[in-house]
């Protein structure tokens, strides 16, 4: 049997909320379509909107952390990079004040993503400092 | 719309014992609607069958004719689809054979919409729906009545609002080079807006619809700058008809005068002026 469907989604590059239609064929991603009606993008996208699908399958995308090691970059688990980050994160603060440390959050994330970063800046590391990718 | 949507629903029916797929329009989540193929295996699903908005269908059908080469499907499209599939399969991208036309008739709101000349199918030996004249497009004959001077300034106008986000080239049917001029640093330069050279990236865009765009406006609805691409497209159109006799997707086996000029018995049988 053949299997074409559209699934409507929102654009994962930027905070506008642009919709876009997924196109899936035989359960593989093959394509974005506009989606017409949408109140925000009304069937239009950007240039980054009509290649949303593209990443998705690339050779180069990241699929495990990478922790570099005597220059070069290694393939870690996820408990060893976030060890990692904690441990540094922990070493800076504790030698240079909480106010060494920024964290920018990004328009990718959904809300609740970017709440948990501005309490992980606030209530753990102790800092202010919390911005957002949109502002660079 | 509720009598064409049974009717429809009734065709599809119809086609489904000599098909694998149907492909149509289905309702989906906040009642947006996109192209979906209909299985015979789930007749039920047509319950989700809408007629409305008009979507980029011919190039859906070649994405699945590519992955399926020899399968038999169905398709409900209107006038501009229609011809979209034609010239497709002129230029090989598609399978006429393996294809069952659903002809749906667009109303007088839809052709206004669309300020269409030709909103009706005539290749669909299945049609839905009572098939109504062209409409007039007032936007193509404003522009067309210009000095040359003011459509310089129109288009030029027109064209600084482009972000090149490339929409127009992705949603047409009758782009489908594997490798595409817009997409060379020569012609189109990346990384700046506005474009440096506006008209570079229409005026390409313009010289390569000739003889091939089939006036579904796809492109000006998906512009998200709202320029009326179409209008230079359908302009250039009335040339071709006047010069190469030709109309896209009109005959089945008129050649396209682009193909035409390869082989030199055609170009003398179609009276081209030489």
């Amino acid at each position: 049997m053949i299997e074409y469907k559209n699934i409507l989604t929102t654009c994962p590059y930027c905070g506008t909320g642009c919709a876009l239609h997924l196109q899936v064929l035989d359960g593989a991603l093959v394509g974005v379509l506009p989606a017409k009606g949408h109140p925000i993008s009304q069937g239009s996208l950007c240039i980054k909107g009509w290649n949303a699908h593209a990443f998705v399958n690339h050779k180069d995308r990241l699929r495990t952390p990478y922790i570099r090691k005597n220059g070069e970059l290694v393939e870690a688990t996820w408990e060893e990079a976030l060890t990692l980050v904690a441990e540094k994160l922990g070493a800076i603060k504790a030698e240079s004040g909480p106010d060494s440390i920024g964290i920018l959050t990004s328009a990718k994330c959904t809300n609740e993503e970017n709440y948990l970063l501005q309490k992980l800046a606030r209530a753990v590391i102790g800092t202010n400092n919390i911005d957002h990718c949109a502002r660079l | 719309m509720t009598d064409r949507l049974t009717s429809l629903h009734e065709a599809i029916e119809q086609v489904f014992p000599q098909v694998e797929g149907v492909l149509a329009l289905k309702r989906g989540p906040a009642g947006i609607a996109a192209p979906y193929l209909f299985s015979p295996e789930h007749p039920e699903e047509l319950e989700l069958l809408v007629l409305w908005p008009k979507e980029p269908v011919p190039d859906t059908l070649k994405i699945i004719q590519r992955a399926h080469t020899d399968s038999k499907l169905a398709i409900v499209c209107r006038g501009c689809e229609e011809r979209g599939i034609v010239e497709m399969f002129k230029h090989s991208q598609l399978k006429w054979d393996n294809i069952t036309l659903i002809g749906l008739e667009c109303t007088q709101e839809e052709a206004e919409f669309c300020r269409c000349a030709k909103p009706f199918t005539i290749h669909a030996t299945n049609t839905v729906g009572d098939s109504i004249q062209g409409v007039p497009d007032p936007l193509t004959d404003k522009i067309a009545a210009m000095s040359l001077e003011e459509k310089r300034a129109f288009w030029m106008e027109e064209f600084e609002h482009c972000i090149k986000c490339y929409g127009c080239r992705n949603i047409c049917p009758q782009c489908f080079c594997n490798i595409c001029t817009l997409e060379d640093e020569k012609w189109v330069e990346t990384g700046r807006l506005p474009l440096p050279n506006p008209s570079m990236y229409h005026m390409i865009r313009a010289m390569h619809m000739t003889a091939k765009c089939v006036a579904c406006r796809e492109c000006e609805e998906t512009c998200p700058a709202g320029i009326p691409m179409a209008v230079q497209f359908r302009l250039i159109a009335r040339d071709v008809q006047e010069m190469f006799f030709y109309e896209t997707g009109a005959k089945l086996d008129q050649k396209p005068p682009q193909l035409l000029v390869l082989e030199e018995g055609e170009y003398q049988r179609t009276g081209l002026p030489h």
